[in-house]
């Protein structure tokens, strides 16, 4: 479970001053449900995800990712999350299984268990064609595979993904979405940020619409367009921003 | 500290930098065989050159002379040079190297050398630092000492005055300190410094490529969402910088070495007893092996520190480069001959290890001042780590791209 109270985070810039990128953001995500995060580029989403991930320390509020607070058990969070984006590249000159298997080394796997757990992995998700193959001389759809692999070795309780089908091609995103939807069903907790309506509709059992840091709206889809009086989630989610402005 | 996550973060990099062609270039290829084949091939031609030069018959212009018949003679029979005729150009040909050298013979010097008295001044013209000139003005010179020793010979038998009038005693000069000292004396005075140099220069690669380079591929990211403690992977980094650069040095060391024994064969300079002559102390090397290993972990914590704080390759490359000037000319410096240690030189980072090995390999060190530079050096590599960790726990300087 991810829960997020009063989660802040200010950023010092030498130009603009002080830029709030999260502000007081409340919500929770439940074991086995997806919870989408949607906003325009710039809208906080990347911020707020980097702080659940620990990659970041929160200005002020507090946020718990699997129990484990994120200032105070950052390792342990770390330990409890797949966390996937695409700033989140792969070494090059790795091969495929060499990835998997470092991070599952560095995740405290070892010997036949690691072995396994990645056998396992590279069954289910067709990678074994690739397996021994370099990354940077993968294809886009292999790399994403194997980032997924890498974020799941571990087989962590929680799943962070931002925006992880930017820049991918249709049938690549696709199975990545398809992917994201199986880790709801296996029982994860699963956030998961994107600017793309269609998937949000998809994909997401909650939504929260995000914009200058905050949190302009929150529910699930059927909740958000009778509050909105609107079927389509593009226009919900314009109507939103725009009466916030 | 656990050492698991840091045994996989180091052997892991360790792998992806021996597959990267750079580091391959940089950690062996470059100082174990390109830089020794340089110098080979550089001494090599050079003793060509010079030797081809010495068997050529060089040309010499003779000015004057006319009124001293017998000198011409003389001149004219030796075998090195060539003797060309007079021309009033005699500068320029010298300058444009169409002659060696000129040798103008004062007005009756023939005469005046038999008359017993003393005749103005030989004068040899020439192109200093050209080789060819260089050759001929040895040959002339030669021919007019042994004239002269000739004439002093005779003219002391002369007025039977015994040849010993001219040396009413000697000095000689007797080295009492072991081939070994000799040695690490001359050694000590470029060897820290080629160490130091190899260090940073083996570390700056994998220190940008582990810092800066991971922040532009995007790899850095992926490897702070693991559990592993920030300072266990700044450890890891700087182990691996660490091992590449001690290898770096080592192998470089080793093979300029060898690469200088070769050269010194070639010239001729060893004979027999090369061996011998080169003998250094291996308590010595010994001993600046372990001076130099607190200070390639305070230049591989640095050059981590700086890697992480640069947004890319292309700012921590720029910002190295000034930091190699910083550390090259204490290492230089510390090598120089006179300069010798005391406590507050004890204190100076890079000088105070250049200056201590040299004085260990000439066997003139003091255990407070090995103590001092070693204990020192030890505190700065802590807190180049320490800044090297607290700048990886930085997030504005880990997301600075």
């Amino acid at each position: 479970m991810i829960q997020a109270r009063q989660l802040t985070k200010v950023f010092s810039d030498r130009k603009r001053g002080q830029v709030v990128a999260v502000d007081h953001v409340d919500f929770r995500c439940e074991p086995g449900k997806i919870f989408g995060l949607l906003g325009c580029n710039g809208a906080g989403k990347t911020t707020c995800l980097r702080l659940l991930a620990t990659l970041l320390r929160p200005s002020s509020g507090s946020a718990t990712v699997n129990g484990f607070d994120v200032v105070a058990e950052a390792e342990k969070v770390r330990a409890s999350i797949g966390f996937l984006s695409a700033a989140t590249a792969l070494y090059g000159r790795l091969t495929a299984y060499e990835v998997v298997e470092y991070f599952g080394r560095l995740h405290g796997l070892n010997g036949s268990a690691l072995r396994a757990r990645i056998d396992g992995l590279f069954g289910t998700l067709d990678m074994n064609e690739f397996r021994d193959r370099r990354c940077d001389k993968l294809s886009t759809g292999m790399k994403q595979k194997t980032s997924i692999a890498r974020t799941l070795v571990h087989d962590p309780p929680v799943m962070i993904f931002d925006e992880p089908t930017a820049g991918l091609d249709v049938l690549t995103a696709r199975s990545v979405l398809g992917f994201i939807a199986e880790c709801g069903r296996g029982g994860k907790t699963v956030i998961f940020s994107t600017h793309v309506m269609s998937e949000a509709e998809k994909l997401c059992d909650t939504i929260a619409i995000i914009d200058g840091g905050r949190i302009l709206a929150e529910g699930s889809l059927g909740e958000l367009r009778a509050r909105a009086g609107l079927q389509s989630l593009e226009d919900i989610f314009v109507k939103t921003v725009e009466e916030k402005i | 500290m656990k050492l698991r996550p840091i045994g996989v973060v180091y052997l892991k990099e360790m792998r992806d930098l021996l597959r990267d062609r750079r580091t391959i270039m940089s950690m062996i290829v470059v100082p174990v065989l390109v830089l020794p084949a340089l110098m080979v091939a550089i001494t090599s031609m050079a003793s060509k050159v010079v030797g081809q030069a010495r068997q050529e018959v060089g040309k010499v212009m003779l000015l004057g002379g006319e009124d001293s018949p017998e000198t011409v003679a003389a001149l004219r029979e030796l075998k090195t040079i060539r003797i060309v005729a007079a021309a009033a150009d005699y500068t320029n040909q010298i300058s444009d190297k169409k002659i060696g050298a000129a040798v103008e013979i004062p007005q009756g010097f023939d005469a005046a050398l038999k008359a017993g008295t003393t005749t103005s001044a030989v004068r040899i013209y020439t192109y200093e630092s050209e080789l060819k000139s260089t050759i001929a003005a040895e040959g002339l010179e030669q021919f007019f000492r042994k004239r002269k020793e000739a004439i002093v010979s005779q003219r002391l038998e002369e007025r039977r005055i015994p040849q010993t009038v001219l040396t009413p005693f000697s000095v000689t000069r007797t080295n009492v300190a072991s081939p070994k000292k000799v040695t690490g004396n001359t050694v000590g005075m470029i060897l820290p410094y080629m160490v130091i140099l190899m260090c940073l220069a083996g570390a700056i690669y994998p220190s940008v490529d582990l810092t800066a380079g991971e922040k532009e591929r995007g790899t850095l990211e992926t490897l702070l969402c693991s559990p592993v403690a920030r300072t266990h992977l700044v450890v890891a980094k700087g182990m691996v910088v660490l091992t590449v650069s001690l290898v770096t040095a080592v192998l470089s060391i080793s093979s300029n070495g060898g690469a200088l024994l070769v050269m010194k064969r070639m010239a001729g300079g060893l004979g027999n007893n090369g061996a011998q002559g080169l003998a250094l102390d291996p308590v010595a090397l010994v001993g600046v092996a372990v001076m130099m290993i607190p200070m390639a972990v305070f230049i591989s914590a640095l050059m981590i520190a700086i890697g992480l704080f640069a947004r890319s390759s292309k700012e921590a490359n720029s910002y190295l480069q000034p930091l190699m000037i910083c550390a090259i000319v204490p290492a230089l410096a510390g090598g120089l001959p006179g300069v010798e240690m005391n406590y507050r030189l004890a204190l100076i980072p890079i000088f105070n290890v250049s200056l201590i090995s040299k004085e260990i390999l000439a066997g003139a060190s003091h255990w407070n001042h090995v103590l001092l530079v070693f204990g020192s050096m030890w505190l700065y590599a802590a807190i180049a780590v320490a800044a090297a960790v607290a700048l990886f726990k930085r997030e504005s300087v880990l997301f600075r791209t």
